[in-house]
């Protein structure tokens, strides 16, 4: 059982009746309202648990050692979601009406994130889709309310082609290897297939493509596929089972786990443990390293957890990708409405004002390490038209037993991506009627 | 058009104004937006598959994939015909569904009960697989999630939820209305015919064939539109996992527990099936959800809603209609049931 007393005022403000018509609440003091659509029960439970679970730590780790943010309170209710994407779009009808208003949604969850878009747009409230999401929501001028922040698929591919390229010792001899994605078949396994056709194009390697239908617990077939091919490369961009089955499948079929690279939604502890032996040499990327060594984490575990009010259940998932995701995305969260309160003032701030703050959110790599988290992750600077935010990925390797960090944080090809990016983000502005924002005019009226 | 009216359609049309006129002044868009515009778009799809399940008794599993070529085929309309009515591509649609229910129908002729259901299976799997593969149909979006257009019908805008909710209403209302029609005449007997016993049918004169994939058609035209509407006026984006199996079984089980052989048992089904579980995840996050995980009264509500399922089928197994219709007030709400109760033999 959680212990979360300081939700009872606003989780309570609802009855059976009353749909949607929240009963008036006393407001004792100033509150920055987050919902959260989590997903502790169902298929994917493991990254809904650790990554909601440290988000959650962190807010209690500013609301306890710090008081909040500057004064004002982190407050937020928690709606399951199983990661369907219809009880997603209930639970985001649900507390969208919730006083104080939704300071910015974080469901984890492309299909759910899709399907908020018009409707957080017409609220006026940040979406936030952390390594995720829709790619060419980057472009702020076109989608001003939706940030893939850190890393959207594109740059994640770019990052995992070139990472292949710095084995082989250079992008130069990418030209005639043979590589293989292996992908989930979601709107998230797909987002990325013209974009590894591209790049396949550019350094003329031999290229294959073949989707796991969800959720991937059967994969002989396109193993034997991919033993046919006899690629030098393996991409796997899975989520959920589809992971350890694939390293099981693989070691069946005769492939070697290092030559196996996972995206970001592969490189979680969930995903290799349970493929044993399987998943030895084993190569993932993040954008946020593993492990407890950090401040910021330390702290969570004296303050929070030395309070009784930590979110994990398993305490030794602290530190892991999931749980370590769950507080970086804390601290973007965080930091943006910190940035913003500098602007509109030390109170609660609507969404459309948390919205600035994310615009607006450059931590450097000093402003990280202020905050206790150098080497958790590198740094970030969103900006107008990039919702991105130019972050750094890095390279982990699996042991048996935990991940270690075999690559330096590397930079993918953002100006190979612009204009594929802008393009799709024009097409989607036609389609649906959208004028885009001049991005120039709202740097010089800030 | 009907001269006097019985007390079902009076209690019927009573319902529908009072959905049309009253209910949208309610001052939330949650109500409308999370519990009745879905709750009508799932009524009508199980009002579809009632036509063919109840009435004529062919089983099918395929219903979230007439959904799911509605919703694609509307969306196609809208985006490769320029300036074309809402209404018109609705309608297109549905047309489009039936054709397709028409030919996946065409196993019905030789095959019945499981052999028939597991048949429909194939339209599940072929338009999951073809909706995937072929960017085309989700207008060369990689990813298969369509995002529904401005919607307009004339000059009138549809984008609030209230607009969404009565433009849903009166397509709905519509089509229950052709549909009580249909059902209440001769072709409704000749697909109860069909049902109950197929060579007493074929001996009284029933055309076998053209009365099965009429069958097929109706209902494969009304679980397209309601896919639309799901598509373009509940969800607003939709990706084709959105209708999986899953939704098929969930239709399928809206009939069974609603009253099969019913109009009234499709919005009954629905309502339990769509609106329940809601009231129950509001009643669980109000009551426990400061002191409790979510996700462990998620799992609360489900047990739940399993033992109300097995309740209401001990007490009447026929489904809520026939539950309501033994209640005397209940015989008001009553329109268009016929007696025999379906079977899927």
């Amino acid at each position: 059982m959680r212990f979360r007393t300081h939700l009872a005022a606003s989780a309570v403000g609802l009855s059976l009746l009353g749909l949607g018509a929240p009963l008036a609440q006393a407001q004792t003091a100033q509150e920055q309202y987050f919902p959260l659509q989590s997903y502790r029960v169902g298929p994917y439970a493991a990254g809904g648990t650790g990554f909601f679970g440290g988000f959650i730590d962190y807010m209690n780790l500013i609301d306890l050692r710090d008081g909040g943010v500057n004064g004002v309170k982190l407050t937020w209710s928690e709606c399951e979601t199983q990661y369907i994407v219809e009880q997603g779009v209930e639970c985001y009808q649900r507390m969208k009406t919730h006083i104080p208003a939704p300071s910015a949604w974080n469901p984890l969850s492309v299909g759910i994130a899709y399907a908020m878009i018009p409707g957080i747009t017409a609220d006026k409230v940040p979406l936030i889709t952390i390594d995720h999401g829709r790619t060419d929501s980057t472009d702020g001028a076109v989608f001003p309310y939706v940030f893939p922040l850190l890393m959207n698929p594109y740059s994640e591919t770019s990052a995992i082609v070139n990472f292949i390229g710095s084995r082989i010792g250079g992008d130069a001899n990418l030209a005639g290897k043979s590589i293989v994605v292996l992908y989930h078949g979601s709107p998230y396994g797909r987002e990325t297939i013209p974009i590894y056709q591209l790049l396949a194009q550019k350094y003329g390697f031999k290229l294959q493509q073949i989707e796991v239908p969800d959720p991937g617990t059967e994969q002989e077939a396109q193993w034997l596929e991919i033993r046919r091919i006899h690629p030098d490369y393996v991409v796997l961009r899975g989520w959920g089972v589809m992971n350890p089955v694939a390293l099981k499948t693989a070691q069946k079929t005769g492939f070697p786990a290092d030559h196996i690279i996972g995206n970001v939604w592969s490189n979680s502890e969930e995903d290799a443990k349970p493929a044993g032996e399987a998943a030895k040499g084993y190569i993932a990327l993040t954008t946020q390293a593993t492990g407890t060594t950090y401040p910021v984490i330390q702290q969570i575990e004296s303050v929070v957890y030395g309070a009784g009010k930590g979110d994990m259940a398993d305490q030794s998932r602290i530190g892991s990708v999931y749980y370590n995701l769950g507080v970086v995305n804390g601290i973007l969260n965080v930091e943006a409405v910190r940035i913003a309160q500098a602007k509109f003032g030390h109170q609660t701030l609507t969404g459309d004002e948390v919205r600035w703050g994310f615009e607006h959110l450059n931590l450097d790599p000093t402003r990280v390490a202020a905050l206790g988290a150098a080497g958790l992750f590198h740094s970030i600077d969103v900006t107008c038209s990039d919702h991105e935010g130019h972050g750094l990925v890095t390279f982990q390797q699996w042991d048996g037993t935990q991940w270690h960090r075999i690559s330096d944080w590397i930079a993918p090809d953002w100006s190979l991506l612009r204009p594929i990016i802008e393009a799709s983000a024009n097409k989607y502005a036609a389609q649906n009627g959208i004028t885009p924002r001049d991005c120039g005019k709202e740097v010089a009226s800030n | 058009m009907m001269t006097r009216l019985n007390a079902s359609q009076a209690g019927a049309i009573g319902l529908f104004l009072v959905m049309a006129l009253v209910v949208p002044l309610f001052p939330s868009d949650y109500i409308f937006d999370a519990i009745l515009t879905p709750f009508l778009a799932i009524s009508l799809a199980a009002l579809g598959l009632n036509l063919l399940a109840g009435y004529a008794g062919q089983v099918s599993l395929g219903s979230a994939a007439y959904m799911a070529v509605g919703a694609f085929t509307a969306y196609n309309f809208l985006l490769r015909i320029p300036g074309l009515p809402l209404l018109a591509a609705l309608f297109l649609a549905g047309l489009v569904t039936a054709a397709f229910g028409v030919l996946f129908g065409l196993p019905s002729l030789r095959l019945k009960g499981f052999y028939l259901a597991i048949s429909t299976l194939a339209a599940q799997f072929f338009v999951q697989w073809a909706l995937t593969n072929f960017a085309w149909f989700s207008g060369g979006d990689t990813s298969g999630v369509i995002t529904t257009p401005p919607l307009f019908i004339g000059p009138i805008a549809i984008d609030t939820s209230v607009k969404r909710y009565l433009l849903s209403l009166f397509i709905v209302a519509l089509l229950t209305l052709i549909a009580a029609r249909l059902v209440a005449g001769r072709t409704g007997r000749e697909l109860i015919a069909i049902r109950d016993n197929e060579l007493a049918a074929r001996v009284l004169g029933v055309k076998i064939l053209r009365t099965k994939l009429f069958a097929c058609a109706v209902s494969s035209f009304y679980i397209g539109v309601a896919g639309a509407l799901w598509a373009f006026l509940y969800l607003q984006t939709v990706e084709p996992a959105g209708f999986d199996l899953d939704r098929s079984f969930e239709i399928l089980f809206v009939i069974i527990i609603g009253g099969l052989a019913s109009i009234r048992g499709a919005f009954l089904g629905a309502a339990f099936i769509v609106v329940l579980p809601l009231l129950l995840s509001r009643a669980g996050a109000a009551v426990f959800g400061a002191t409790f995980d979510s996700g462990l009264v998620d799992i609360v509500e489900k047990i739940i809603l399993g033992v109300l399922i097995i309740g209401f089928l001990r007490a009447e197994p026929a489904g809520l209609s026939a539950l309501i219709a033994r209640i005397p007030f209940g015989r008001g709400f009553a329109f268009a049931t016929t007696k025999t109760t379906g079977n899927f033999s």
